[in-house]
């Protein structure tokens, strides 16, 4: 399969997750948004990384060029989970303290 | 050897004097720090004049080819003499002044000294740089915190002045450091620099507009009389007498030689702004009713001739030059410890309220009359000397066509000068007494002393400079050829 | 010993050292020895000049370098004497007049404080030290030296009473107005230094000789120098300070203001005169310039009613006399104007101090009148000076002037006119003052007739000797036509000054003008006789205003310069330094404040317009990115 078939999915799934961030006040969604953001960039990390592998294979058998890729997909997906675990507590508190969950009310920052 | 110990002895015990906190045992300290540089100095000067002991070089920054490299040369000497000569006599006149936290107040005043003397010996632009800022940061706090009323908004004023001045120099060092011949910060390879004609213009005003915010040239001079107003008065003589000198030593040693072309081809411009401020500021001089402040126009406009004869590219301005700024240095703290003890005795400074105290105090009036003659340069006073060799320096400039009309019009301010200092004398010595010094009583021994020493200067300098000359005979030479002797210049500068 | 004009440096040391002991020791010395020491130097000082002068005399001139004042490249100003006809005659002059003064002002000033005495006798002195170095100057810088002393020396004598605002503005307006006139001397030094590359006399004037100035630069050197000899011999457009000046003591005015500093313009145009003859423009300027002072100052004269003004514009009259000689190229009848003018209004100022003296500090003359019974000698002295100045033979006034209206004549019989005029209102106004001071009725109080009295030998004993002077002092320029080789003057100055080329007249016209000049001179004395001989004290009117008020000249020059100068001062520091250059600076200071202000409401502390915002310019980046890829 050509690889543009996985590019232009992972810039439709992108855009579907930046739009979710910029237009939804709701921070569950908008964390949902940031994961799709995050899955999005993996697909193309795995994919890119198929490809290379596959054109260096048919020059040497042994080569793992590539592979890193697949890699930084882990250090992602280990980074994702603890930004959710980390995001979801301050989310809690946040509903905790304030009964809702619309970012509209953060605006603290400028003061 | 000689340059390092100038600057090492008021560094180290400027340190020192951190740590001293009886107010009378720093206040010594201070004095007896000062009095060893001004020894230093003048056996620099007098005794140890071979070039093993003047000058020093060591490794500093290597990796940027900068060199610890500092180096007393005719122009240095003459500086470094002002800088220590000022300092013990300021320390005596203000030996009765009592300060809140002295031993800052001395540490810092010892600081400033050790900056200027880095900023007139580097000979490497890095260390220039660094010692310029240096002597710059103590000046600040001395003025922000033992200043008048309004200290805060006029050190501020005066720090944003500076600072900027420096920052648009520093970017310009920075630039002709990169196009050295062999990427060096010494001055020799800064000499060679190869720059077009175009980069030169903005490069000169880059380093011009920093050392005329120092000077300073009209119109960068607002900071000036706020700051001589606010600041106490040790450190209105300091920033007076010697550091406004550091922006005509830039002219001489970071300018000129540096960018030739552009300091030729943009005389005219810089010339004439000089000229505009010398007038300007002694027609507002003219109508000051505050003396410090009149004094403060009035040395804005001496230093316009100063910046005026640097640029007639004149072996004879520049000598004027040279000896002029000792003179102004010297006359200027003559002033200002008169300024002070007027105030001191009156509590106030407007003219309009003075009057009469050459009846209460005659030793005062004699001293001051003397000093504030010196300054509008009569014969036989040290000043006639530097004003007469700069006016004839400008007067037979090759640099510019109107030499006529700037040797006119800076004489203008001849007259003008007499015109303001006359009229101070007489509002502030002559006429009835007025209420308001019925206990004033005449000056101290301690002032006495510095005044005197001021006067003999004054005469000796006035009747015999050659020595003087001397010194500082072969750096005028050098500058002036590094202008007239260039290749594309030569033709302009017929010998 | 054979020779003094290797010690002549002594000359001004001797009153230098007067100045220091007398400065230094005001409050320690007594009045007597304050008074001893500062009239002994000077006659220490005439006694050497008198030696120098017989040098002289035989032949000899010198000229010695003691030190290098300036060496500076290629220019060399030495600091250096030169004594020869000119500056010896000057010698005499000075130190012999001045030594009269100085023991007629022990006298005069005796109930200052000893203090102030010891203060007035060295600067006295200092005044004597600067002239003398005026004068011996070997170059253009040491007159300058002496010509700036003297004008300190001027300021610091008229503002002698200080508790006085007044009198202290005199002095200032005096150094001043000196100044202005400096300025130009100092920029024709410049102009020689440009052109010659050095000041000596010698070698300036051998350049001329060899006609290597262009003629232009000859014009502006010598306009310069005469501008400058205008602000310190009170010539117009800057004589108004001279009349101010009498608020000195009065011995000053008649050292200062009348013998000699005022005529130290005079002798720097004699010493240039190879300079100034070869520029046809500026002699005539001198001329015109020196003759209208004259004209204009003996108007003045004739309607001032203090003792001391009449004096003092008669001698801004005067000196415009002499001027006029210069600018005929009659150098040495201005200089033998000088010599007499100083034996004469000496005298004459002396009597006023004299008069002042017996009166009681009054010097207006209508409160004077039948003086001359009272003080006999005074009013004596003061006869035989005012016959002097009128000009009436044999006394010395006539000889001078007699030598500068011939020298107008033979230049045009308009300017002799306009001088013979002049000299006959000198003459008129002159004798106006004697006789309103000296004859009549005495009008003041009755206290100040009760305290008249002759004054002391001191003061009466200078007036002798000058009194004598006037009536001698002509002889040594005798006229040719009326003795063959009378011209003593002349020959002895003749090395210095070369005789001037005019069309000489015959001695019979020379003869016919002596006469005019003198009969009408006699005339104009009687009609002042049967005018004033019984003054009554009058209001002035119309053009007599105008002329008490000296032509409104002063009220001219402070409506035209001096307050517009003032206000644009402050205009400068009420607008310009405040609202312009601090707006300029406090404005960019403001703008940032401002600017940083209004970026802050983008700080709005939402998330999402965080977010937006970084898309955005993610988005630019990108676009830029794509499009400006090359």
């Amino acid at each position: 399969m050509p690889i543009n078939y996985y590019i232009f999915l992972s810039i439709a799934l992108f855009c579907i997750g930046i739009v979710g961030v910029l237009t939804r006040r709701n921070a569950i969604i908008i964390f949902m948004c940031i994961e799709l953001m995050l899955n999005a960039v993996n697909l193309l990390l795995v994919a890119f990384s198929k490809m290379h592998h596959a054109t260096a294979l048919a020059a040497d058998t042994a080569t793992t060029a590539g592979t890193d890729g697949q890699l930084f997909v882990f250090f992602i997906m280990v980074v994702a989970a603890a930004e959710v675990s980390v995001g979801l507590a301050i989310i809690v508190m946040m509903y905790r303290n304030i009964h809702s969950v619309d970012v509209n009310f953060l605006n603290r920052l400028k003061h | 050897m000689i340059a390092v110990l100038l600057i090492l002895v008021p560094l180290l015990t400027g340190l020192a004097a951190f740590f001293i906190k009886n107010e009378k045992q720093v206040r010594s300290w201070a004095l007896l720090s000062s009095l060893a540089t001004l020894v230093v100095s003048i056996l620099g000067l007098a005794v140890l004049h071979d070039a093993s002991y003047l000058a020093y070089k060591t490794e500093w920054m290597g990796a940027l080819n900068s060199s610890f490299s500092v180096k007393l040369d005719g122009l240095g000497q003459v500086l470094c003499l002002l800088n220590a000569v000022a300092f013990p006599l300021i320390f005596i006149s203000t030996w009765r002044s009592t300060y809140r936290n002295a031993y800052n107040f001395f540490a810092l005043m010892l600081l400033t000294q050790a900056g200027m003397m880095g900023v007139f010996l580097a000979m490497d632009a890095l260390l220039f740089y660094f010692f310029w800022e240096l002597a710059l940061i103590p000046a600040y706090f001395l003025c922000s915190q033992w200043g008048g009323p309004q200290r805060i908004p006029v050190t501020f004023k005066f720090f944003v002045y500076t600072f900027l001045g420096s920052l648009l120099m520093l970017v310009g060092l920075l630039y002709i450091y990169f196009h050295t011949p062999d990427n060096s910060f010494d001055i020799t390879s800064f000499y060679k620099a190869a720059l077009t004609d175009k980069e030169q213009t903005w490069l000169f005003w880059l380093l011009f507009i920093a050392f005329a915010v120092k000077m300073p040239i009209f119109p960068f001079h607002t900071w000036q009389p706020d700051t001589y107003e606010q600041a106490p008065t040790a450190m209105t003589m300091v920033l007076s007498g010697v550091m406004v000198k550091m922006g005509v030593f830039g002219l001489l040693r970071w300018l000129l030689p540096v960018l030739p072309l552009s300091s030729y081809s943009w005389g005219d411009t810089v010339s004439s702004l000089a000229v505009a401020g010398m007038i300007y500021a002694s027609l507002i001089a003219i109508r000051q009713d505050d003396l410090k402040r009149l004094v403060a126009y009035s040395s804005i406009a001496h230093i316009g001739l100063m910046c005026l004869a640097v640029f007639s590219v004149n072996v004879i301005g520049m000598q004027g030059v040279m000896i002029q700024m000792f003179n102004h240095g010297i006359n200027i703290i003559g002033l200002w410890i008169a300024v002070e003890l007027i105030e001191r005795q009156f509590g106030t400074r407007k003219l309009s309220e003075l009057g009469g105290l050459a009846q209460k105090a005659p030793g005062l009036a004699i001293f001051f009359v003397i000093i504030a003659l010196a300054n509008i340069a009569l014969p036989l006073t040290n000043a006639f000397v530097g004003e007469f060799l700069m006016f004839t320096g400008i007067f037979t400039s090759q640099a510019t066509k109107f030499n006529i009309w700037f040797t006119v019009l800076a004489g203008l301010c001849i007259i003008f000068a007499a015109v303001y200092t006359l009229n101070l004398i007489r509002k502030v010595f002559y006429g009835n007494t007025s209420a308001a010094i019925a206990d004033a009583k005449d000056i101290h021994l301690n002032e006495k002393f510095v005044l005197g020493v001021i006067v003999a200067l004054v005469f000796w300098l006035g009747i015999y400079s050659q020595p003087f000359l001397g010194v500082t005979n072969k750096a005028s030479t050098d500058i002036t050829n590094s202008i007239s002797e260039n290749p594309q210049l030569q033709r302009i500068f017929k010998k | 010993m054979q020779n003094a004009l290797h010690i002549a440096w002594l000359i001004p040391l001797f009153p230098l050292l007067g100045f220091l002991i007398n400065g230094l020791g005001r409050k320690h010395l007594t009045k007597s020895l304050i008074g001893i020491i500062g009239s002994g130097v000077v006659l220490a000082s005439f006694v050497m000049s008198i030696w120098v002068f017989m040098q002289v005399r035989g032949g000899n001139t010198h000229v010695a370098e003691y030190f290098n004042f300036i060496k500076v490249a290629s220019l060399k100003i030495p600091f250096a004497f030169q004594v020869d006809q000119l500056s010896s005659l000057f010698l005499l002059i000075i130190t012999g007049v001045g030594f009269l003064i100085h023991v007629y002002s022990t006298s005069y000033m005796h109930e200052e404080k000893t203090e102030h005495f010891g203060r007035y006798f060295s600067y006295l002195n200092l005044f004597v030290f600067s002239m003398l170095l005026l004068v011996m100057g070997a170059n253009y810088v040491i007159m300058f030296i002496g010509w700036e002393g003297v004008g300190l020396c001027s300021y610091l004598l008229i503002g002698y009473w200080f508790k006085n605002t007044k009198y202290n503005k005199a002095a200032n307006k005096a150094f001043i107005m000196n100044r202005i006139g400096d300025l130009a001397f100092l920029i024709a030094i410049f102009w020689i230094i440009a052109k010659v590359g050095n000041v000596n006399f010698g070698d300036v004037f051998s350049f001329a000789e060899q006609n290597k100035f262009t003629s232009a630069d000859i014009t502006i050197i010598t306009i310069l120098l005469f501008v400058g000899a205008t602000g310190k011999s009170a010539q117009i457009p800057l004589y108004t300070w001279l009349p101010d000046a009498m608020a000195g003591p009065t011995p000053v005015s008649a050292l200062i203001h009348a013998a000699t500093m005022v005529t130290a313009g005079i002798y720097m145009i004699a010493r240039s005169n190879i300079l100034y003859s070869m520029s046809h423009v500026t002699m005539s300027i001198v001329a015109i310039i020196g003759l209208a002072t004259a004209l204009l100052a003996a108007t003045i004269a004739l309607k001032q009613n203090d003792i001391k003004k009449v004096l003092a514009y008669s001698t801004v009259s005067q000196l415009g006399f002499m001027f006029l000689a210069l600018g005929t190229g009659a150098y040495v009848a201005a200089v033998f104007h000088v010599m007499t003018h100083a034996f004469f209004k000496a005298l004459l100022f002396l009597g006023s101090g004299s008069v002042i003296h017996a009166m009681g500090g009054e010097q207006d003359i209508r409160n004077m009148g039948g003086l001359g019974k009272k003080l006999k000698i005074t009013s004596a002295t003061f006869w035989i000076g005012c016959i002097a100045i009128a000009g009436i033979p044999p006394f010395s006034g006539f000889f001078s002037k007699d030598a500068i209206l011939l020298s107008a004549y033979e230049k045009s019989p308009v300017l002799y006119g306009i001088a013979l005029f002049t000299a006959l209102l000198t003459a008129f106004y002159m004798f106006r003052l004697l006789f309103i001071t000296f004859t009549g009725k005495f009008r003041g109080t009755h206290e100040q007739e009760h305290h008249l009295h002759e004054s002391p030998a001191a003061m009466t004993i200078p007036l002798i000797i000058l009194a004598a002077l006037s009536f001698v002092g002509g002889f040594v320029g005798i006229p040719e036509a009326i003795m063959h080789g009378g011209d003593k003057l002349g020959e002895f100055l003749l090395p210095v000054i070369k005789p001037h080329e005019g069309t000489p007249v015959s001695h019979s016209t020379e003869y016919a003008l002596m006469g005019l000049s003198t009969v009408l001179v006699v005339v104009m004395i009687i009609a002042a006789w049967f005018k004033f001989k019984n003054y009554q004290r009058t209001e002035a009117t119309g053009l007599g205003k105008v002329l008490e008020n000296k032509w409104y000249v002063d009220e001219l020059y402070d409506r035209a310069i001096v307050n517009p100068l003032s206000r644009f001062g402050g205009f400068l520091n009420g607008v310009i330094e405040k609202y312009v250059i601090d707006g300029v600076v406090n404005g960019v200071g403001k703008a940032v404040n401002y600017g940083s202000r209004q970026l802050r409401l983008l700080q709005s502390g939402q998330v999402g317009s965080y977010v937006l915002l970084m898309v955005l310019s993610m988005l630019v980046v990108f676009v830029l990115q794509f499009f400006l890829r090359k």
